[in-house]
């Protein structure tokens, strides 16, 4: 059979042409189709074992350009449009890298530095994060509060020039490897509610931050999510997000690019469904029961068509949203849209990818057993696909 | 509801099962769980309490009860006390079966008295890479020597592939007909049988499922199991108890799912009520616990139907269909319930989440289970 481990399966000729690319966008792919198929695949297996990936992959990346696409020339990066970023994503899920978190790093911790970083902030984390030197982590979540950001517990008291932090995070994406983390915590004496909210950007080898060991996970198992604690750690008032100026901001600076964080996981999920169909169809093909391919029964071709159906208005819709958010207009509602219905999409697609494989969908050598337990997760981070709905609900 | 399907003695019964569930199964869960294979122990203890092969005679060690509520309770247990990876239905109640059904005298003095203590365990080898569902497509072949059979070919997807001392292995005899096949008892140690890696799965993570690789094994005369060139209609025979265990235990192990997101969600609070205050949690909580009592009053007036030797191959295949279909349902709602959490491995419905998936394909594909309903309402 040749759907065997780290196998690539090209993704069909998009059932509406693209638009939304240029050329240069598909000169791109191909340099990172090329270096994910390289660098990273070969590394995969033994990556999922150790439960992260390799250190050095981020400095090869960052050395191909390939980290951080939109961070500005004046901080080491290209400042590519947000086209870019899509592409890196896509091709992820194309192979099946889902070690890699390129999506927080490059996409959602920079742009935080672009927006609301002080000059010093910039200076200081830009370069490295376009580079691969260091790793960019965020840290909302809390043992107790997803989406209810509200709820939060861990909290920074003033001592003289510094803060004191302290407080328990998790689920934290490449946690186990970050060397600079975006914590949002509350002023002790504060108010309570969204109003109290600060970012403080950590450096990982601080005194008083312990990382966990990496989370065992339904899938995404070569990602180093953990848990992280801050216990006392000082932080000079320098470290916080945008300066003193920004203090209490956290809420609304969290807020800002939502729209964009859940486009990125809609557009994970249209080429994570993609790549399922793909590896599926050269499975159909080659594999006979009763005498005929299984591409020849009819619930297969059904199922495959509405896969295909579903894939094709899943992308027509994420391109235009990409097309918005190149404006700047895409609404929190649209984007809110687009990773319920993606993400929803792409398990309904994988899940019958899997049971179309029979037995061997079910072994974990075999790339759709992967982007199940993969694909998962796409329905819960980023706001569960319940909270989608509500906001959804909110805005009608 | 008030399940009827058990009378007093049968609830005695459940709870010794419940008691050895819990104190010689749980605990080792974690280690099996790493080894990715549960201890040879395990079936040794579940012999001694006389829960493999309850059905075969007495004269062998077993208990003469083929009722099938002993089986169940055996099933309910495991999937509420025990471990999901821990195959003893397979060893005592599918492939010992055929043993029972298709095996000479002989063959049954020689090897029960081991399947029934648990110190030889069971497995059957019909998978082959290419061939699932679809058995007429075995490549695996054994030639008449004589004195012995000359079994040559590969088996795949085998559960309790790695543990198991005694195979019965599907093998095409007649080179002229594909339906020509012929079931091959091969023990540990013959020269020539191997065992391949023990394969990574998506879930049920304890359970051991082998490749096996037979080359030039010889197989005595006295190995062959049922009758030479009827080896797949011997298959065939017990499919409908297949399915009956298949629905049996995915309807307690949807329960089991449901169970742990209603502690979860009472306790997790969010936007300052608990997750079971919101109307959405209520919703999809109130559904499936509604889908899981139909289908276990369905499973249960199954079992009385296969009691009684009335069990239709139409309604196994509703039932296996449907049973597998709400566990499926099950997990994946209650998983969502936990957020974040449930993905991860250490909330119990993480693990839930990937044992459920093999269920709607192992024991014939819901596909299949479809296509025997249709052709019995259609052809």
């Amino acid at each position: 059979m040749s759907n065997q481990s780290n196998a690539f399966a090209d993704p069909l000729p998009a059932l509406l042409p693209r638009t939304v690319f240029e050329s240069e966008h598909e000169d791109f792919r191909r340099t990172v189709r090329r270096f994910i198929a390289e660098q990273v695949m070969p590394h995969h297996d033994r990556w999922e074992e150790q439960q992260h990936v390799d250190r050095d992959i981020w400095q090869q990346a960052g050395e191909m350009g390939l980290l951080c696409l939109t961070v500005p020339e004046a901080y080491g990066g290209i400042g590519a449009d947000r086209r870019y970023s899509v592409v890196v994503l896509e091709e992820i899920m194309y192979a099946g890298a889902s070690g890699l978190g390129w999506a927080v790093h490059s996409d959602i911790v920079a742009p935080y530095l672009v927006n609301y970083g002080t000059e010093d902030q910039k200076q200081q984390w830009l370069p490295k994060l376009v580079s691969g030197e260091a790793v960019g982590a965020i840290a909302m979540t809390e043992p107790g509060t997803g989406s209810d950001l509200q709820a939060m517990k861990a909290n920074v008291v003033e001592d003289g020039d510094d803060y004191v932090l302290n407080g328990g995070k998790t689920f934290i994406t490449n946690g186990y490897l970050s060397d600079l983390i975006i914590v949002a915590a509350r002023q002790g004496d504060g108010p309570k509610g969204a109003a109290g909210i600060s970012l403080f950007l950590v450096e990982a080898d601080r005194e008083g931050v312990e990382k966990a060991k990496p989370l065992k996970k339904v899938g995404m198992k070569a990602q180093d999510t953990c848990e992280l604690f801050f216990n006392n750690v000082r932080l000079p008032k320098a470290t916080v997000l945008g300066g003193d100026a920004c203090l209490g901001q956290g809420f609304k600076m969290l807020m800002k690019e939502l729209a964009w964080e859940r486009l990125i996981i809609a557009a994970l999920s249209v080429a994570g469904a993609e790549s399922a169909l793909a590896h599926t169809l050269t499975y159909v093909r080659e594999r006979k029961a009763f005498g005929q391919a299984i591409a020849d029964f009819q619930n297969t071709r059904f199922k495959l068509a509405e896969m295909r159906s579903e894939i094709g208005i899943g992308q027509s819709y994420v391109d235009q949203c990409l097309a918005l958010e190149l404006e700047r207009n895409l609404s929190p509602e649209a984007a809110a849209a687009a990773k319920y219905w993606c993400s929803d999409m792409m398990n309904r697609a994988i899940d019958e990818c899997v049971q179309l494989h029979g037995g061997y969908g079910w072994m974990w050598e075999y790339p759709v057993a992967r982007a199940w337990a993969d694909g998962r997760v796409m329905r819960i981070f980023g706001g569960t696909n319940e909270i989608m709905k509500e906001l959804i609900a909110r805005s009608l | 509801m008030q399940r009827t399907l058990f009378d007093a003695d049968m609830e005695l019964f459940r709870d010794q099962a419940r008691r050895f569930f819990q104190e010689e199964i749980r605990p080792h869960s974690e280690a099996w769980r790493a080894a990715g294979i549960v201890d040879r122990e395990a079936f040794l203890k579940a012999g001694e309490q006389g829960f493999l092969c309850m059905w075969a005679d007495e004269k062998y060690g077993g208990a003469g009860v083929s009722d099938f509520r002993y089986e169940q309770i055996l099933i309910e247990e495991n999937v509420f006390h025990g471990d999901p990876g821990f195959f003893m239905t397979v060893h005592s109640r599918l492939i010992a079966p055929y043993l029972g059904t298709f095996g000479t005298d002989e063959q049954k003095e020689r090897f029960f008295p081991d399947i029934i203590s648990g110190k030889k365990i069971l497995a059957v080898a019909m998978t082959e890479p290419g061939a699932g569902s679809d058995i007429a497509g075995t490549k695996t072949r054994a030639e008449d020597k004589g004195d012995h059979w000359l079994l040559n070919g590969s088996k795949t997807y085998i559960s309790n592939g790695i543990l198991a001392d005694l195979v019965i292995v599907a093998a095409k005899t007649n080179p002229d007909n594909p339906h020509a096949m012929t079931l091959f008892i091969v023990e540990r140690g013959m020269e020539g049988f191997e065992r391949g890696r023990n394969l990574k799965k998506m879930g049920l993570k304890s359970q051991d499922t082998a490749e096996l690789f037979f080359d030039n094994v010889k197989v005595p005369k006295a190995n062959v199991l049922g009758t030479e060139g009827k080896g797949f209609y011997h298959l065939m025979h017990s499919l409908v108890e297949e399915r009956l265990l298949s629905a049996a235990g995915n309807v307690p192990a949807a329960r089991a799912a449901v169970d742990v997101t209603r502690e979860f969600v009472r306790e997790r609070v969010v936007f300052g009520q608990p997750l079971s205050k919101m109307q959405n949690t209520r919703f999809k909580l109130a559904a499936l616990d509604t889908e899981i009592e139909v289908a276990q009053s369905f499973v249960d007036r199954c079992v009385e139907a296969h009691n009684a030797g009335e069990l239709s191959p139409e309604d196994a295949a509703r039932v296996k269909l449907f049973a597998s279909e709400v566990y499926g349902r099950a997990v994946d709602e209650c998983l969502q319930l936990h957020g974040g959490a449930g993905y991860m491995d250490e909330y119990p419905i993480c693990r839930m989440y990937q044992d459920e998936r093999i269920n709607r394909i192992f024991a014939g594909t819901s596909e299949i289970m479809k296509e025997i309903v249709a052709r019995s309402i259609l052809d």
